[in-house]
């Protein structure tokens, strides 16, 4: 039976509608599958590993060896100050003592040929950058740039670095774990950790962070973590990836989610598309139940025949669709070639496996329910074929489909509130969409005395199918809706990542320019036809005392933090204006006298993470050491800093007026593009003091995974519409037959072709109308719950979604519809006649 | 065009013949079938099943096209018509009642009888139809779906529906066949009578000798010969 209907085209719409939504699906989950285990990979290459556990103590042996256990991989830095010298010159640097395997992920970039130091332009572009594959040997070292210009080496050269001597063998261009966070500012060396015993430089007291570097396969450095995070002492911590910088954490879980929306979204118009398909399946069934019925078939044989057929279809579909799935992401993968540069590896089969179990949900939910009303079909069908079918089960049917569904959508969500959110949202738009569009067709049918012709038998049509336009209406809608969510949602989503990390974010950072350099700077900017930057006072001072009572970093042995910000000098500022990545949380913003823009009330306003790390809190009284000096002021505001915005911030300001006489230095960010980079060099040469941050790996990185990430999110979007049009085949098919019969009597009564046409282009556009204005009013509420609730982001109402939606709905509706009933016009009427009579 | 002399005749057929490919071969459902009905005349077409009778029904009505062979519909060739124009024809001359009622099943008894009227255009279609279906005794069922009427209610319904719009010929295939002898004896009343009121031409399908006999010629259809 199933292999005649499939060959008479009675199946078409079930199989389109499950092929689209399982394709769609597995192609997601095959994708996300394989892409985020890269995509985590690599921006783990920014920590240079899977999993960082920094200590200030010597890291237990036995975090190793559990590494080891769970098969992943480790590799130990040991930084710490000191300082070298090559005879003639002193220099504070970091040192970082490396073992074999480091990094574990990414590369240390080598410069190729490294310029003497009479050469300032020593800082050569990518093209002459080279990976290493190794560790510096034991008697090497390596060192970077600002070592290399200002202790003027060679390679070759050897400086003293503690009690021994290294010999300088390669130029470090970039380090992967390079750029994460702000303390890594310093000029920094790299040697073999098997020579550090030799320098004697690690003694009782030292200031020592010891790094341990995991990395492997996810689940098990999953398990190391879960591990090692109760065995964690306060001098320790662990950072992941996801731990070191939000915004790449954020910009991949926001992905993720979108990713399954959308998939879930085409799951959603395949039942609405499954629904509307099962009635014409009935219908054409209802005749083959009545014979079989009244040959001595039983309901339960009736029964065992449409589960076993529905099974079947199910799983036929699923593979087909599972099938394009696969195929796809292959496509999907090549067409995105450099997403990641690590390989892909390869899918797991999960993703087959769920996009079969979905495809039979889908259908055993959806399809099966009223197509088991055909167990009851009356016998007597046979003599009276005007006897339809009870639909007892219908409405239970689907109730049960949409039950179904939200255990489908809360399973795949992985968040129960993101299920019961998006399942709440369709079951109250199936709800309002059905109220309204009943009361929207019994409202128009009103006016069908007052218009033409062709509206009037459009208005009547709809009215007199009002369960079935009502049915189609909710179902166009949903698509439509899904749709439109989906668009906003992505754009928005877009958006929002291009906006919180811009082509133009700075990535550039000056630090400790001098007042006297001022001027000169701006100068340099000039010439080279770049806005000169906002230049940010900062003046360095040690908090001592916290309501008068003097505080020393002995005090926080138990906390690494705290201890580290007490030990460090904090960079002070002064703010007239809260700037605008700025919040504040807890007190008030300062206000300054209008014309001298300064305040003659010490106050201090403080960042809130630093705050709680030492145990700051509103009132509290700081005292700071500003070069030999105290200044001491009451905390009056408590601010959240979004530093993901690459902008200049600072943990401690005042108002203007107060710090200006201490010793001040100043800081800048800026964005300088790819092509300008010699200007850099040339900025370097010319402010040798001034301190270079390079934070562009981290942004060209960021930027170029949310691209990446973004342009998978658009090509899975072709899926959300082509199911969008799955849902519109089904609406028109659905009454197919109905028209064609209607087609057939109008023909026979005397009626035009055009006037078939018109009525129906009538009561097309009509539907599609109203399915657009549902769908816009449903999509701006959904749209405002997912963007708020569920990705985080802000959601911005569009009002042209009003003005989209209803056109869009009626002409697509009407396009696909007169298309779709050309066939039932053109059938010649004694045909239909014949084949009902 | 036809001869003057013709012109009281309401349908004309000359050589009209129909065949259907099955296959590798050619099954003839009609052969070269010539006749003339006159208007007012009460003519019924019998034959066994399988004989022909509705293939030629449907090529009076311009439903279906003929194979070769001429129709005469109120004085127009049919078949050199679109299927728009033949349309358009039928909404003027021709009313139709169905074995199997071919009601619109969302249309309530009212509105399907007002379907041929609306469809040209026609004033005071509620108002007709009303009048048309108390002519019929479905006077309390007006606003009744086909599904929720007996099958007797649903051809009279549809005999409504063939007379309300005052058609020069009524074409009628098998109207008892799916009705109990008494309906049937009842429905066939009300036919003779409305086309008597109306002075309407009535070409009656069937095979029931019985029912043929009622009407003013027999035209006898065998293998798809006239005989």
């Amino acid at each position: 039976m199933l292999r005649r209907d499939w060959r008479a085209g009675e199946l078409n719409v079930l199989i389109i509608a499950l092929v689209i939504a399982i394709s769609g699906i597995t192609t997601v989950e095959f994708f996300i599958d394989r892409v985020k285990t890269a995509l985590v990979q690599e921006s783990n290459q920014l920590l240079g590993a899977d999993l960082l556990i920094i200590s200030s103590e010597s890291i237990p042996d036995s975090f190793t060896s559990e590494a080891k256990r769970l098969g992943l991989a480790t590799a130990s830095i040991i930084k710490f100050p000191s300082m070298i010298s090559n005879g003639e010159h002193n220099l504070l640097v970091e040192i970082r003592a490396v073992t074999q395997g480091y990094p574990l992920r990414g590369n240390v970039q080598l410069m190729q040929e490294a310029k003497n130091s009479n050469d300032s332009s020593s800082v050569s572009g990518p093209a002459t950058w080279r990976r290493s594959t190794d560790i510096p040997e034991s008697g090497a070292i390596w060192v970077d740039e600002k070592v290399l210009r200002q202790l003027e080496l060679n390679k070759t050269d050897r400086i003293d670095v503690g009690a021994t001597q290294l010999q300088v063998t390669e130029f470090i261009a970039r380090e992967p774990d390079h750029s994460v966070g702000f303390i890594n500012l310093g000029p920094r060396i790299m040697m073999n950790a098997a020579d550090l015993d030799k320098t004697e430089l690690i003694q009782l007291g030292s200031r020592v962070s010891y790094n341990l570097q995991v990395a492997g396969d996810e689940e098990n450095v999953q398990h190391f973590r879960n591990w090692a995070q109760t065995r964690l002492s306060k001098a320790q911590r662990i950072e992941g990836i996801r731990d070191a910088r939000p915004e790449i954490k954020a910009a991949l879980e926001r992905a993720e989610k979108f990713l399954n929306l959308a998939a879930l979204a085409s799951v959603v118009m395949a039942a609405a598309a499954i629904a509307l398909a099962v009635r014409q399946f009935t219908q054409r069934h209802l005749d083959g139940c009545a014979v079989m019925r009244s040959l001595g078939a039983s309901q339960n044989q009736l029964l065992y025949l449409y589960v076993f057929y529905f099974l079947l279809l199910g799983l036929l579909a699923s593979s087909v669709g599972c099938v394009i799935g696969f195929a796809t992401q292959e496509i999907l993968s090549n067409w995105l070639t450099g997403l990641t540069d690590t390989a892909l590896p390869w899918p797991s089969l999960w993703p087959l496996a769920q996009g079969l179990a979905i495809g039979l949900i889908l259908l055993l939910g959806f399809a099966l329910p009223p197509v088991l009303n055909l167990r009851s079909v009356s016998t007597m069908r046979v003599l009276r074929r005007d006897i339809g079918l009870s639909n007892k089960h219908g409405v239970i049917g689907y109730l049960f489909g949409l039950f179904v569904l939200a255990l489908l959508f809360i399973w795949k969500a992985q968040d129960l509130s993101m299920g019961l959110y998006v399942v709440g949202g369709f079951i109250a738009a199936i709800l309002l969409f059905a109220g309204f569009g009943w009361l929207l067709i019994k409202i128009l049918a009103n006016f069908r005395h007052h218009v033409g012709n062709a509206w009037r038998y459009g208005l009547a049509s709809i009215h007199r199918r009002a369960v079935s336009s009502v049915l189609q209406i909710v179902a166009l809608g949903l698509g439509l809706m899904a749709l439109l969510v989906m668009t906003l949602i992505q754009d928005d989503l877009i958006e929002d990542w291009q906006t919180s990390l811009p082509p133009d974010a700075p990535n550039y950072f000056l630090v400790n320019i001098q007042s006297d350099q001022i001027d000169p700077l701006k100068n340099f900017f000039q010439q080279r036809d770049i806005d000169s930057p906002v230049l940010f006072p900062m003046v360095k001072g040690r908090l001592v005392k916290i309501n008068g009572k003097e505080i020393l970093p002995e005090h926080f042995a138990h906390d690494l933090h705290a201890e580290r910000h007490i030990r460090r000098e904090f960079n002070l500022s002064w703010l007239s204006e809260l700037p605008s990545d700025n919040q504040v949380v807890q007190g008030t913003w300062w206000t300054v006298n209008g014309e001298s823009k300064t305040s003659m009330k010490a106050e201090i306003s403080i960042e809130q993470s630093i705050a709680k790390i030492i145990g700051i809190k509103l009132g509290d009284e700081l005292t700071y050491d500003i070069a030999g000096s105290h200044f001491s002021a009451p905390v009056t505001s408590v601010r959240k800093v979004n530093w993901d915005s690459f902008r200049v911030n600072f943990f401690v300001v005042t108002p203007p007026g107060l710090l200006e006489n201490y010793p001040l230095s100043y800081i800048t960010s800026f964005h300088v593009p790819e092509n300008r980079m010699d200007m850099i060099h040339a900025l370097v040469r010319a402010f040798p003091n001034i301190l270079v941050i390079d934070m562009a790996t981290v942004i060209n990185q960021v930027q170029g995974m949310i691209e990446k990430v973004s342009q998978a999110i658009q090509f899975v979007f072709i899926f959300t519409v082509l199911a969008g049009f799955s849902v519109l085949y089904a609406a028109i098919v659905a009454t197919q037959d109905e028209r064609i019969y209607e087609a057939a009597i109008f023909r026979t009564l005397g009626a035009h072709r055009q006037q078939m046409q018109r009525a129906w282009a009538v009561e097309f556009a009509i539907l599609g109308g109203l399915a657009g204005i549902l769908a816009a009013a449903g999509a701006s509420m959904l749209g405002y719950v997912i963007a708020e609730q569920i990705l985080h982001f802000e959601y911005r109402f569009d009002p042209w979604i009003w003005l989209i939606a209803t056109p869009l709905g009626a002409i697509t509706v009407l396009i696909g519809g007169l298309l779709g009933t050309r066939a039932a016009l053109s059938t010649p009427p004694i045909l239909t006649l014949r084949n009902l009579a | 065009m036809v001869n003057n002399e013709d012109q009281k005749f309401i349908l004309l057929v000359q050589g009209l013949t129909k065949q259907v490919s099955t296959g590798d071969s050619q099954l003839t459902i009609l052969q070269d079938i010539h006749l003339q009905i006159n208007s007012a005349e009460t003519v019924a077409i019998i034959g066994a099943s399988g004989s022909g009778k509705s293939t030629l029904l449907a090529l009076l009505a311009g439903l279906d096209l003929p194979t070769s062979g001429k129709v005469y519909l109120d004085q127009v060739d049919i078949f050199l018509l679109n299927e728009d124009e033949r349309a358009a024809l039928r909404s003027k001359v021709l009313g139709f009642v169905f074995q199997s009622f071919q009601l619109l099943p969302a249309l309530t008894a009212l509105e399907n009888v007002m379907l041929p009227l609306e469809l040209a255009d026609a004033d005071h279609a509620e108002q007709k139809s009303q009048q048309l279906l108390a002519r019929v005794g479905l006077a309390q069922r007006l606003h009744h779906y086909p599904k929720q009427l007996s099958g007797g209610e649903q051809q009279r319904v549809a005999i409504a529906r063939a007379f309300v719009t005052a058609p020069k010929l009524l074409l009628a295939d098998e109207p008892t066949g799916n009705l109990d002898a008494e309906t049937g004896e009842q429905i066939i009343d009300l036919m003779f009578e409305l086309n008597r009121e109306q002075g309407t031409t009535l070409v009656l399908v069937t095979h029931d000798e019985t029912l043929s006999q009622r009407c003013s010629r027999q035209i006898r259809l065998s293998h798809g010969k006239l005989v």
